[in-house]
């Protein structure tokens, strides 16, 4: 027993130091000055999100580090309303108003990971929702353009924004069907908005060796598609369910 | 109100309250299939028709109060049923209630079930009025029964009629107003003083509808249906509307932020779609009219979809287009130049929008040569044309988002059935195509579902080798199934893979395609497809089958459920990984059902059991043994009445061509006839020889009918309508006359040993009835129509054998 106190002290003092300075961290991705009262809750989120990865892995491919330290700094609860901002840090959809929703945390880091891209990359986004999106690309590239069709939804979106200071990420009220020809052609691009096709102007706009990830479904993401354009102008696309399951019994 | 024959008068508010509360009934599932979603619908209405059995539960309790003044009772609940009838639904439309959303959140149960309670109290208030006057006329119970059921068979039916001319939301005043002159009229007729208040009844029943002009009493379609978020893009707007008893019909058109719908378009396509309107189905189910002039260059786009492959193997083409919505399959195959053109829709009114109110848009698409429209079901269709044709495309219908999360589940479909592919391929000239388009699902279910269809519908019109005439190609988005009438060539096959590889598409399965073709521009973790294919066409299709997670076997006319895949196994999984998105993995529709149904019954055991502790204590009730014979028997006859109803339902479903016809039809015919049944049971010498009658002749018609009716439907099927609405209601007439006897007959047995049991029976047979309708669809998805129909037969020869 007397062996056992000192440690235990020890590990209390280094799990607090950890825990303080994670919370610097992620109080800095809040705001400065503001203080971060769902900051514990983001970091349980994020470690929800690593260990739904352990298991879904062998399917999707492993967290983005980088983007599991940008979901740890993004306020997730200043994109959703203010009923729901008790649940922003579940891992689960949330309705954000106007038939809308934010996507699943998880799918968020699986969509972002998916896109394989540098700090040096030009992104962008059509549909940007809440923007939650946008803000953790604009963490990770170097400029983000997003474009939403719904007037009032794009308006909220850009004031969180720029009240974030993400002032790395453009925002336009309109059609994403055409893309941003003047900021084209795009390392990224993400199709939060999907029809019942995928735009072909938005393939013309992708830089070769660049990718565009979509996700299929309403409130749930039914799956992914992966458009990826080689060096030579080919492209392929890749349907990735986001979960691990195999459907035949047996065959695991 | 007395203890002797009820008056006319009375008696016809009781035909009227028993009519508005049917056809509300019916209005409920159109309403909110409009504001919310037909899935939702239904089992929000399964389980606000428990007011029935709440009201019987309710009768009993408060019986000392009402005896005092039954008819001021009547009059009152006649009332509120018109009060509530508008007031609930347009309470429980603000509730937003998404399933989807359920999985996650408390707070959704908990509007979902103030949902079920607001839209249960105009049932309860109706029923309290039939049953009070049940109770008060025990002595002419049969007739007072008679007269609810001719009420509500004819409800059924004069809803469908009105809604050709009214929109839901008038249709749902009007119903306010006939219960409020229901309430006038008994006023009057049952004496009740001072004699101005049926005059001011009569007149609020006039003004009603004055005061629900208000912006307030409009229907509000949920935020999440598809025509609300397309609302919400700057410049759109509701241009056209049409309603009907299919639905309610709107065109959109977005001059800001055009249209652009195009299922499963190629990414290398050189063409995008040209100007569209978007026409929607009860807020939902997007498909577009697509504006035409006659120059076929801007439909170039039309080419590059999976449903465009077989034009690339028959050159001009007879093609028929089973589902013609919008046209844009009828646009299809003009711009591939089709010698002639025949497109079936059922909704005459989408005829109406693009032949007339859109002609000029869309180039007189419906009224230009060679295009033959037709105003079909498309099985009714199919199994009456007399042509033959080169291409048979089933077109694409419902949306991917309610078609993915198998939210359709409920729906039987009768034009993906193994009969319907074997008539279908009869219907096609030798080497003739029939083509259907499926969303593409990860991992795929209906796709697969349907291939299995195929070989088993080729495999049963006699084929030795349905792998030589079956081509299966896919995009991202859709995939589309040919069978061949016929083998296919090798320069079919040439075809088929340079038609493939120009748009980007995979070879999902072609005769004598090798694995390593499988599976190359859009990449699934595995080809499933190809697997899927090569498995169902061996010989161990069936243990791929049992093996595979969703239900994949093909539909049958018996099991006529398509678009339900679950399996059991599926929700552990998508439970334990709802982390990562599980939930997708799950067709919400049967769990839907299920949960109705666990809810129904656990509410039905409580409304049953709970009355007898009241029951007990107020007096001449009966031995106890009565009660539970009672009990049972009254549950066994619900149960069975609905079972039987539902099970003949949806054989006339396909007889007739069309559900909601079907539905006026069988209903009305059901309860008209089970009426005339009540009516005259009056000459029987004891309750229990009509019992005993009536259950040997259900049981002897039931089974005949089981062993007939296959034959009857298929040697009258192509006769006209009229004839197979005489047909249909000849052959219920006898079957429903027997049915309503075991109710009423039992009834006065019970009037006279234990009266107090009366209101008690009418809540077990208002449970028994809910749950009835909702057991009915899960055996008939489970086991089969056939499985309801025998149930119920026993459940009567239960009921027999309790001798009550």
């Amino acid at each position: 027993m007397s062996r056992t106190i000192p440690r235990r002290a020890y590990r209390l003092r280094r799990a607090a130091l950890c825990s303080l300075g994670i919370l610097l961290i992620a109080a800095r991705g809040v705001g400065a000055g503001e203080p971060d009262e769902y900051g514990p809750a983001r970091l349980r989120m994020v470690d929800t999100i690593e260990e739904e990865f352990r298991w879904t892995a062998s399917m999707v491919g492993p967290l983005d580090p980088a983007v599991a330290e940008i979901m740890r700094k993004v306020p997730r609860h200043r994109f959703v309303p203010d009923d729901y901002q008790g649940h922003a840090y579940l891992n689960q959809p949330l309705p954000i108003g106007y038939g809308q929703t934010i996507s699943q945390p998880y799918i968020v880091a699986l969509m972002t990971g998916l896109l394989d891209v540098k700090s040096t990359a030009v992104m962008l986004e059509i549909g940007t929702g809440s923007g939650y999106q946008a803000a953790v690309l604009a963490e990770l590239v170097k400029e983000v353009y997003t474009i939403e069709i719904i007037e009032p939804l794009a308006k909220l979106a850009r004031e969180r924004l720029r009240r974030l200071g993400k002032h790395n990420v453009h925002t336009r009220i309109g059609d994403g069907y055409f893309g941003w020809e003047e900021h084209a052609p795009f390392d990224g691009i993400m199709v939060t908005a999907a029809g019942d096709h995928i735009p072909p102007p938005l393939v013309r706009q992708l830089e070769p060796g660049g990718k565009l990830v979509m996700p299929v479904g309403g409130f749930l993401t039914q799956y992914l598609v992966l458009v990826e354009k080689a060096g030579d102008g080919s492209v392929t696309t890749r349907q990735l369910l986001p979960v691990r399951f195999v459907p035949l019994t047996g065959d695991h | 109100m007395d203890e002797n024959q009820p008056s006319r008068g009375f008696l016809f508010t009781v035909f009227l309250i028993s009519g508005a509360s049917l056809a509300y009934q019916v209005l409920s599932i159109r309403l909110l299939s409009i504001v919310s979603w037909h899935h939702l619908a239904y089992m929000v209405m399964s389980l606000a028709l428990l007011g029935y059995g709440v009201s019987g539960t309710f009768i009993l309790l408060a019986s000392r109060l009402i005896e005092r003044a039954p008819e001021l009772a009547y009059v009152i609940n006649a009332v509120l049923f018109g009060i509530s009838s508008v007031g609930c639904f347009l309470a429980a439309q603000t509730l937003l209630v998404n399933p989807a959303q359920m999985l996650w959140e408390g707070q959704q149960v908990v509007r979902m079930a103030t949902m079920y309670l607001l839209l249960s109290l105009p049932f309860f208030f109706a029923s309290n009025c039939i049953a009070i006057a049940i109770v008060r006329h025990k002595r002419h119970l049969h007739r007072v029964y008679a007269v609810d059921l001719f009420g509500a068979g004819l409800g059924a039916l004069g809803v469908v009629l009105v809604l050709h001319a009214l929109s839901p939301g008038a249709t749902l005043k009007l119903l306010g107003c006939v219960a409020l002159i229901a309430a006038a009229l008994a006023w009057s007729t049952l004496g009740c003083r001072p004699r101005s208040v049926s005059a001011y009844l009569a007149l609020c029943a006039l003004l009603a509808p004055l005061a629900l002009s208000q912006p307030w009493a409009e229907l509000r379609p949920q935020e999440y249906k598809g025509l609300q978020q397309a609302l919400k893009v700057v410049g759109t707007r509701i241009v056209t509307e049409r309603s009907g008893p299919l639905g309610l019909l709107q065109v959109l058109e977005s001059p800001k932020v055009p249209f652009r719908i195009a299922p499963g378009l190629s990414l290398n396509t050189p063409a995008l779609p040209p100007e569209q309107l978007a026409l929607f189905t009860d807020a939902d189910a997007m498909t577009a009219i697509t504006r035409f002039d006659g120059d076929l260059r801007p439909l170039a786009f039309l080419a590059y979809m999976p449903s465009a492959a077989p034009y690339r193997l028959l050159k001009n083409p007879r093609v028929l287009i089973l589902g013609a919505g919008g046209g844009m399959e009828v646009l299809q195959a003009l711009y591939h130049r089709a010698r002639r053109i025949d497109a079936v829709e059922q909704n005459s009114q989408v005829i109406g929008l693009v032949r007339d109110h859109y002609r000029d848009y869309t180039g007189a698409l419906y009224a230009r040569d060679p295009v033959h429209i037709h105003v079909a079901e498309a099985r009714g269709y199919i199994a009456t044309a007399a042509e033959s044709f080169d291409i048979i495309q089933i077109a694409l219908l419902e949306a991917f988002n309610t078609s993915a999360s198998g939210l359709y589940a409920l729906n039987e479909s009768y034009l993906y059935t193994v009969e319907a592919f074997r008539q279908t391929l009869r219907n096609l000239a030798p080497d003739g195509l029939l083509a259907v388009t499926r969303w593409v699902k990860v991992p795929p279910r209906d796709e697969l579902k349907l291939f299995a269809t195929a070989v088993a519908a080729l495999r049963a019109e006699g084929v030795e080798h349905p792998a030589r005439q079956l081509a299966w190609l896919r995009g991202w988005r859709t995939s589309t199934l040919l069978v061949k009438n016929g083998k296919f060539r090798q320069a079919d096959l040439r075809e088929l893979r340079e038609f493939c590889r120009t748009r980007s598409f995979d070879l999902a399965y072609l005769p004598g395609m090798k694995a390593h073709e499988a599976n190359r521009y859009n990449l699934l973790p595995e080809p499933y497809f190809f697997t899927a294919a090569e498995a169902l066409l061996g010989d161990d299709a069936d243990v791929f089958a049992d093996r595979y997670k969703f239900d994949i076997k093909p539909a049958t006319d018996d099991r006529p459920y398509f678009f339900q895949w679950f399996k059991w196994p599926v929700l552990k999984e998508a439970f334990a990984s709802r982390g990562a998105g599980g939930y997708a993995l799950l067709d919400l529709g049967y769990l839907m059902l299920l949960a109705t149904l666990i809810q129904a019954l656990v509410l039905s055991v409580l409304l049953i059991l709970l009355p007898l502790r009241f029951i007990n204590r107020r007096g001449p009730s009966g031995p106890r043994a009565l009660k539970v014979k009672s009990a049972c028997y009254f549950f066994a006859v619900g149960l069975g009445f609905m079972l039987i109803e539902v099970g003949f339902f949806q054989r006339f479903v396909l007889y007739l061509s069309h559900p909601l016809y079907a539905m006026s039809v069988v209903l009305t015919g059901f309860l008209v006839f089970a009426g005339a049944g009540s009516m005259t049971l009056a000459r029987h010498a004891t309750p229990q020889a009509a019992v005993k009658r009536a259950v040997t002749a259900i049981v002897v018609i039931t089974l005949i009918y089981q062993a007939m009716l296959p034959m009857l439907f298929a040697a009258t099927l192509a006769w006209n309508d009229a004839a197979k609405i005489a047909i249909t209601l000849m052959v219920i007439a006898p079957l429903a006359y027997f049915m309503g006897r075991p109710y009423p007959a039992a009834l006065q047995t019970i009037s006279e040993r234990a009266p107090l049991l009366i209101p008690w029976a009418w809540g077990i047979n208002g449970c028994a009835s809910v749950l009835g309708a909702v057991l009915a669809m899960v055996i008939s998805i489970d086991l089969g129509l056939s499985a309801v129909v025998y149930l119920a037969a026993l459940l009567y020869v239960l009921a027999a054998t309790l001798r009550l």
